[in-house]
């Protein structure tokens, strides 16, 4: 496939590993200040960038001195407790559709999740694109469709212009439960942290395409980590790791785009146009794991609020704190690993998750768990 | 849940309402080109052009010419070793 292919020849990332082999040394070497320093952490914060690392065992080939943290670009998987119990409770009404993408069904509520509700009868439905709900709401008038609209800026342009066309055709029974969240502040949030160990960052190549590279500079700026916003395949994570390595070595704190061919500095107007239109930014959003984040989700605004689930139905709006078992938020700041949760691959598993990290493949916990376990050597590697 | 496939338009069924078919390996889709259409690019000029697919909708247009020069820096880093 074009544009897929030449982006794995194995003889390429042959000559990129060497090159990373190369410069790492010179980069720890920068990064130690006269202290020891023995690892370097490098955060990819994309959970496309996880599930491709593990697919292609990236982790494995790299020199032993670079180590990659699974940072929080799931928007499954930090999606909290309280969230999937309120989208329960809107697709236990017997007037609502409930549509949502597949990877939201079996995020553990405190009861239940999706899967199970709908197993025990609630309307819950599938679908590939947000359009296939705003179809289902052509095809059922008589019923309340209400989109589960999840995912950070890479998946807000698509709901917002299924809203705007909502608008156009005047359908009036589709309404989005929206809970959509924002790279940044959950970026801040984390690099504010105190026991964060972190020395740069792969940066999300996708959300990219949309904000572009331009609100990164703040990482770089402010918190002085250089960053790489980076493409899903594997010589895209290669060659950005390279890149950041290379900062190091070069004492350079920047930040790059490896994904050239589709981000630029200043993003996708028309994407950000119809966010800006469609949403405003919610003061304050419960991220699993992380807690509540300044700014960091966003709300259907004002002018738009006959297509708010929130304004149409009166939701409990309840908070469930997280499984005290359960240390996502430890591994999705990168202080622990998921092999160190007492509960991971026994209580934990893919067939009955507890934290959300668990969930989708894009989950570090389920990551490991999956390739983990095939491969002894990735536990072995990091040192259990 | 980010993910996103390339793919290259190869019809512009409906401008005004910003529906494309892409070919994606092969298989044909129907998406939405909203995100790709503005005052240089009108949705008839879209023919042929290689976007990024997610959740039915072109995200982004793919910078060909880009996607060629770091395909040639990864040449020459292959060269070189
Ligand atoms: S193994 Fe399960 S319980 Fe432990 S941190 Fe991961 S998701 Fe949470």
């Amino acid at each position: 496939m074009k544009y897929v292919d030449e982006f794995r020849e194995p003889d390429k990332a042959k000559a990129l590993i060497k090159e990373i082999n190369k410069v790492s040394e010179s980069a720890i070497n920068y990064l130690s200040n006269g202290k020891k320093k023995e690892k370097i952490k490098i955060m990819e914060v994309c959970g496309g960038h996880t599930h491709a690392i593990f697919k292609y065992g990236i982790e494995e080939i790299l020199p032993p001195t670079v180590e990659l943290i699974h940072g929080p670009g799931c928007p499954v998987c930090i999606m909290p407790r309280g969230k999937i119990d309120e989208a329960i409770e809107l697709a236990g009404n017997s007037q609502v559709i409930f549509v949502t993408f597949g990877d939201t069904m079996r995020v553990p509520g405190s009861k239940k999740s999706l899967m199970q509700a709908k197993a025990e009868g609630a309307d819950i439905r599938m679908v590939y694109s947000p359009l296939d709900a705003l179809k289902i709401a052509r095809e059922n008038p008589d019923k309340e469709v209400v989109f589960f609209a999840i995912g950070f800026e890479t998946t807000a342009p698509s709901t917002a212009l299924t809203v705007l066309q909502a608008e156009q055709e005047g359908i009036e029974n589709f309404s989005l439960f929206a809970n959509h969240v924002l790279v940044m502040p959950a970026l801040q949030a984390l690099l504010s942290s105190p026991d964060l160990q972190l020395d740069g960052f792969v940066g999300p190549g996708h959300v990219s395409t949309v904000i572009g590279t331009n609100p990164y500079q703040i990482i770089a700026e402010k918190y002085r980590k250089p960053i790489v916003i980076s493409g899903f395949e594997p010589l895209d994570i290669l060659q950005s790791i390279w890149m950041v390595l290379k900062q190091f070595s070069e004492g350079r704190c920047e930040v790059e785009n490896q994904y050239t061919r589709l981000v630029t500095e200043k993003g996708n107007n028309p994407g950000l146009n119809a966010i800006k239109k469609v949403f405003t930014v919610r003061s304050l959003f419960e991220w699993r794991g992380l807690g509540e984040i300044p700014d960091s989700g966003l709300e259907i605004s004002p002018e738009y609020k006959q297509f708010d689930a929130e304004f149409k139905f009166s939701l409990s709006n309840k908070k469930v704190a997280d499984n005290k078992a359960c240390q996502c938020g430890e591994i999705l700041k990168g202080v622990l690993k998921p092999w160190q949760c007492k509960v991971f691959g026994t209580a934990c598993t893919p067939e009955t998750p507890i934290g959300a990290c668990m969930v989708s493949s894009e989950g570090a916990c389920a990551a490991y768990y999956q390739y983990g376990k095939n491969n002894p050597k990735i536990l072995v590697n990091s040192n259990r | 849940m980010c993910l996103g496939i390339p793919g290259k338009i190869v019809e512009i069924t409906d401008g005004d309402r910003f529906l494309a078919i892409v070919d994606i390996g092969g298989i044909k889709r129907q998406i939405n080109i909203a995100c790709i259409v503005d005052e240089e690019h009108s949705a008839a000029s879209c023919l042929g052009d290689w976007v990024l697919v997610h959740v039915g909708f072109a995200l982004n247009r793919m910078d060909e010419a880009e996607a060629q020069k770091t395909l040639d820096l990864l040449q020459e880093i292959s060269a070189a070793n």
